[in-house]
């Protein structure tokens, strides 16, 4: 292929079909949204705690506008920051480095995908300053709020909503067909699929469940589409039509929507795990056969989401039983994540520390999410702050300890630096201390019966005894958010100034640690790698050393 | 025990098995199933609720005329079919004849709907009304879209053959046309059945 090949500013830096440029625009399109997603979250805390105030950099947060923030939080941080940085990211930079291929099997598609989902946040952010404003349905865009002016008085916002999640659902199911094309037909010789790194397993489980999903929720969008533009009624009862089949659609792709964000983090922890517990995977066939439980379960898990929204009584226990019965397969994988720790040398570096920190704060919010999918608890729970501080409990610690401990461990071959191991270390214990401290009293005030969807709660006298709790949290929470400063400080310091990183910083089985880092254009020499070994041959008894590389190619030595 | 993992026979991979585009086709093709999906049950919810359907004071759908289209329609899969089948026994000028044949019934199915289309909107079919009208002009509007995009695929391919891009043994591009084109002529039966019957 290209090596040397030269390349133009515009075709390097702008519209390139270089895997892992477009990962990196990804990345950084996922950190800039996370900027705008992030000041929401602090909008919508401080409403919360010291409500009617006027809030530093904007303002008083009066309820349309309230409305507006948590639709745009809620959306930004999904589809803008959580699939950018879970998804396209990993699965553009890593996939084709780690089966041993020069680049995807569709380069230009790659390339659209990106710039797809920029115009999807360009029509996202654009709604801000049209007549009426931003979507305000909130994120799941229940109808009929969604499908007619006359509820919120927006209109042209909800049109621009739904056509950048258009925009969005196609960009990543076209990503996610690539991801699974290159992976089925451009694996090095040698890399059978048992030897493909888990990362690589769990990112195409991901891009699986995602593009099936989609569809669905895709025709929905539509229907609502010419609900708002032609007046059709699908969601609307006065018309005849049927307000709960959007969020039927909706949640049949909401559901696993929530893997699609949480399937890639397993893979980086199990890959970190064994790397830095120099420990082969425990229990690998079972971890895969488990992940092919959760997916199909995922899909006939949904309704758990609207047992309090009037559906037929009949199928909640049907939905309950599937929704406690998919702990099944994700208690399985724990498991074994625990058990390829148990015994271990572990290395503290920064991204097993990021690793352990999502072990422990993630089971928090796996396992009340136990209590939401038994059908009695929920009813009492579903429309509380108890359901917040569990999803964000699933949420943080898959998107943002899983993005982190995956651009803690890639750094040094995305960039060729080291990140500043110190400075990593404190955001990390930062981050872990406020974000318990944000969401946990969320958990108490949530039981105590606060109801989530207000926008004053001050307007209700019997949440006064709250108020201690919502003010140590968003407290807290703008710690959290401060927080986040040092790993901006340090990601793009480092990418200048960082030490030097060896090609193997932290003596790794898999494919991509051979190649160069940064990867140049075509990813490896003349040849490409032949794999002759298991990706988690650590420490096997009558080995010289405690590791074994998947494959004896000498990178440095043909780069010229 | 110490060479174990080592020397586990794993089969070695020499060739790639299959072609990326056809598989990335395929995937794409499943996908849109699930969008259809997605449409086609929203739509039974409501053919199947306990109100009337068509609702009161509709027009009812023309059913001969589209009947017929899918008729043709049909024929123009067997056409694209028998093509491919031609080009790999090197017969190119039966494939170019069988090939703007597939073309041209894309062209007249597109003609057809349109202007059965059109004389719904004079019957008064409204869009607004209630969905039985947004299911319509929606699922037949949106299958339509996917018919002109299998058109322009096939005036592409038509165009590339008239160059001399495509022989007996090198016809990809014609081979994922014509997988495109299977799924929505597949498609428009059972949205036939289910619209209009």
């Amino acid at each position: 292929m290209s090596q040397g090949h030269h390349q133009g500013f515009w075709t390097k830096y702008i519209f390139s079909t270089d895997h892992k440029m477009v990962a990196r625009q990804f990345l950084l399109l996922a950190l800039g949204m996370a900027v705008f997603g992030g000041f929401y979250a602090f909008l919508i805390r401080w409403q919360m705690a010291f409500p009617n105030q006027p809030a530093p950099f904007f303002g008083p947060v009066t309820p349309d506008k309230y409305n507006v923030i948590i639709t745009m939080h809620g959306t930004i941080m999904l589809f803008f920051v959580g699939m950018p940085l879970l998804n396209a990211f990993p699965s553009n930079f890593l996939v084709p480095l780690m089966i041993g291929a020069r680049d995807m099997a569709f380069p230009r598609l790659n390339m659209a995908s990106f710039w797809m989902t920029v115009v999807a946040a360009i029509l996202l952010m654009s709604s801000f300053f049209v007549p009426g404003g931003p979507a305000a349905a909130g994120w799941t865009g229940y109808a009929p709020l969604s499908a007619s002016s006359e509820y919120t008085g927006v209109k042209i916002g909800a049109v621009l909503w739904l056509l950048s999640l258009a925009f969005v659902f196609i960009s990543s199911s076209l990503g996610g067909i690539n991801y699974l094309v290159t992976v089925v037909t451009m694996r090095a010789k040698g890399m059978s699929y048992s030897r493909i790194p888990l990362t690589v397993w769990f990112l195409l489980a991901a891009a699986f469940t995602f593009f099936l999903a989609a569809g669905p929720v895709l025709a929905g969008a539509f229907m609502l589409l010419m609900d708002n533009v032609f007046g059709t009624g699908f969601f609307l009862p006065f018309k005849g039509g049927e307000p709960l089949l959007w969020q039927h659609l909706f949640w049949f792709f909401g559901h696993p929507e929530v893997y699609v964000l949480f399937f890639p983090t397993l893979g980086f922890c199990l890959d970190i795990i064994a790397v830095f517990a120099r420990k082969p995977i425990f229990g690998k066939k079972l971890i895969i056969g488990s992940t092919i439980a959760a997916i199909a379960l995922s899909f006939v898990v949904w309704a758990h989401h609207m047992f309090v929204t009037g559906m037929n009584p009949t199928l909640v226990t049907p939905f309950a039983i599937t929704t406690i019965l998919i702990s099944v397969p994700f208690a399985i994988i724990y498991v074994c994540m625990f058990m390829s720790l148990k015994g271990g040398s572990i290395r503290l570096e920064p991204p097993m520390i990021w690793v352990l920190g999502f072990l422990a704060t993630f089971l928090v919010g796996g396992l009340t999410g136990i209590f939401l999918g038994a059908a009695g608890a929920d009813i009492y729970l579903h429309a509380t702050y108890f359901v917040i501080a569990h999803f964000h409990y699933t949420f943080f610690p898959s998107v943002f300890f899983g993005g982190y401990a995956a651009i803690n461990y890639w750094y040094p071959k995305m960039f060729g630096r080291m990140l500043n191991k110190t400075a990593a270390i404190l955001h990390f214990v930062l981050t872990f201390i406020f974000f318990n401290c944000t969401f946990w009293p969320l958990f108490i005030v949530g039981m105590g019966g606060m109801v989530r969807r207000i926008a004053d709660p001050s307007f209700y006298p019997q949440f006064a005894i709250f108020s201690h709790l919502n003010v140590f949290a968003t407290i807290s929470a703008m710690c959290l958010i401060s927080s986040q400063t040092i790993f901006l400080w340090n990601f793009f310091y480092s990418m200048k100034n960082g030490k030097k990183a060896e090609l193997n910083p932290y003596e790794s089985n898999t494919l991509e640690w051979l190649a160069q880092s940064p990867p140049p254009h075509g990813n490896w020499g003349p040849k490409l790698p032949v794999v002759t070994g298991d990706p988690y041959e650590y420490s096997q008894p009558g080995e010289a050393s405690d590791w074994k590389s998947q494959s004896s190619y000498k990178g440095d030595a043909i780069h010229g | 025990m110490a060479a174990k993992a080592g020397t586990k026979k794993i089969k070695e991979i020499t060739e790639n098995k299959m072609e990326p585009a056809k598989l990335g086709i395929l995937l794409f093709i499943a996908a849109e199933m699930m969008f259809f999906a997605g449409l086609i049950s929203a739509f039974l919810v409501f053919r199947f609720s306990p109100a009337p359907w068509p609702p009161e004071g509709q027009p009812r759908l023309p059913i001969a005329v589209t009947a017929v289209n899918t008729a043709l329609l049909i024929l123009s899969a067997f056409t694209f079919y028998k093509a491919l089948e031609l080009l790999r026994k090197g017969k190119k000028g039966m494939y170019l004849l069988l090939l703007v044949t597939t073309f041209l019934l894309g062209i007249q199915f597109l003609i057809i709907q349109g202007n059965e289309w059109m004389k719904m909107v004079q019957f008064g079919l409204s869009i607004h009304a209630n969905p039985y009208g947004g299911f319509f002009y929606g699922l037949v509007g949106l299958h339509g879209i996917h018919v002109f995009g299998g058109v322009l695929a096939l005036l592409w391919v038509l165009v590339r053959s008239l160059m001399g891009a495509y022989n007996a043994q090198k016809n990809l591009g014609v081979d994922i046309c014509r997988t495109y084109w299977f799924f929505v002529v597949g498609l428009w039966p059972i949205l036939f059945g289910l619209i209009y019957l």
